[in-house]
């Protein structure tokens, strides 16, 4: 499994869901319409919702385990 | 595209119809209150942003233009754009205009005031919009409305354009006055529920 993932700064973020559209595995959801939340055992860590996110506030960070 | 595309994939038709028609009959501007108690509802009643998320027709269009179409440099947004001050302090100037706008329908309602039949755009350049009036069956405060509801409209996707093309496509999300309240519900309605980090 891949050992980049997607991390969210939860703060900042703005809950407006445009990474969950361009997540190719579906691994996030806005369960409370208060941040973003990533499933990190489907996230593959590539980048799109970093890249996608107006409020610039996804990295992708290496993980251990 | 990843998904099979859903029926509101297609709302920035809408949000562009909205736009449309508003040159023709200002009428249609009474509309646009859609945006407004939908995504409020969806918050109150379910607790979460799916307007956001789902049905935003606005955001799916800076989307479409700024992404699809490229008009975006696609950069960040500066720090105090996304900064709590500037979110609440827009949130609330935002609606210090829009009371403002409801108080002056109101004047055209009880006879005060007359009927101005312009646009104003960025609460301060009034265009002329006369052409887009021919007349209402009820008191002239239903058009006054009109008036100042697309003002209202019409201003923020100015707006939204002028950050989609600095920005990224949906920096307007960022700042959306609508998306920093239904946050704000949401985050009032789970409060008692731990957040997970």
């Amino acid at each position: 499994m891949s050992k980049r993932k997607a991390i969210v700064n939860t703060r900042a973020c703005v809950a407006c869901g445009c990474c969950m559209k361009v997540c190719p595995k579906n691994a996030i959801a806005i369960p409370k319409g208060i941040c973003a939340e990533i499933n990190h055992n489907l996230c593959v860590g590539c980048g799109k919702c970093a890249k996608e996110c107006p409020a610039s506030i996804i990295t992708v960070e290496v993980r251990e385990s | 595209m990843k998904q099979n595309k859903k029926w509101y994939n297609y709302l920035w038709i809408a949000s562009l119809t909205y736009l449309i028609l508003g040159f023709f009959n200002i009428l249609f501007a009474w509309l646009g209150l859609l945006c407004f108690f939908i995504p409020l509802l969806i918050a109150l009643i379910k607790g979460n942003k799916a307007y956001c998320n789902k049905y935003c027709g606005r955001g799916q269009l800076f989307s479409l233009v700024g992404g699809r179409f490229g008009l975006s440099r696609r950069k960040d947004v500066p720090g105090w754009m996304k900064s709590g001050y500037f979110r609440y302090g827009f949130l609330i100037f935002f609606f210090t205009m829009f009371f403002q706008m409801l108080w002056n329908t109101y004047l055209v309602f009880s006879g005060t005031k007359n009927l101005g039949t312009a646009v104003t755009l960025l609460w301060t350049f009034k265009l002329p919009w006369h052409w887009a009036y021919h007349g209402t069956l009820f008191s002239d405060g239903v058009a006054q409305f009109a008036f100042g509801f697309y003002s209202v409209m019409l201003t923020s996707t100015v707006l939204g354009f002028v950050t989609m093309l600095l920005f990224k496509p949906r920096s307007w999300c960022v700042y959306c006055p609508m998306g920093t309240m239904t946050q704000l519900i949401c985050r009032a309605k789970h409060r008692n529920t731990p957040q997970k980090s």
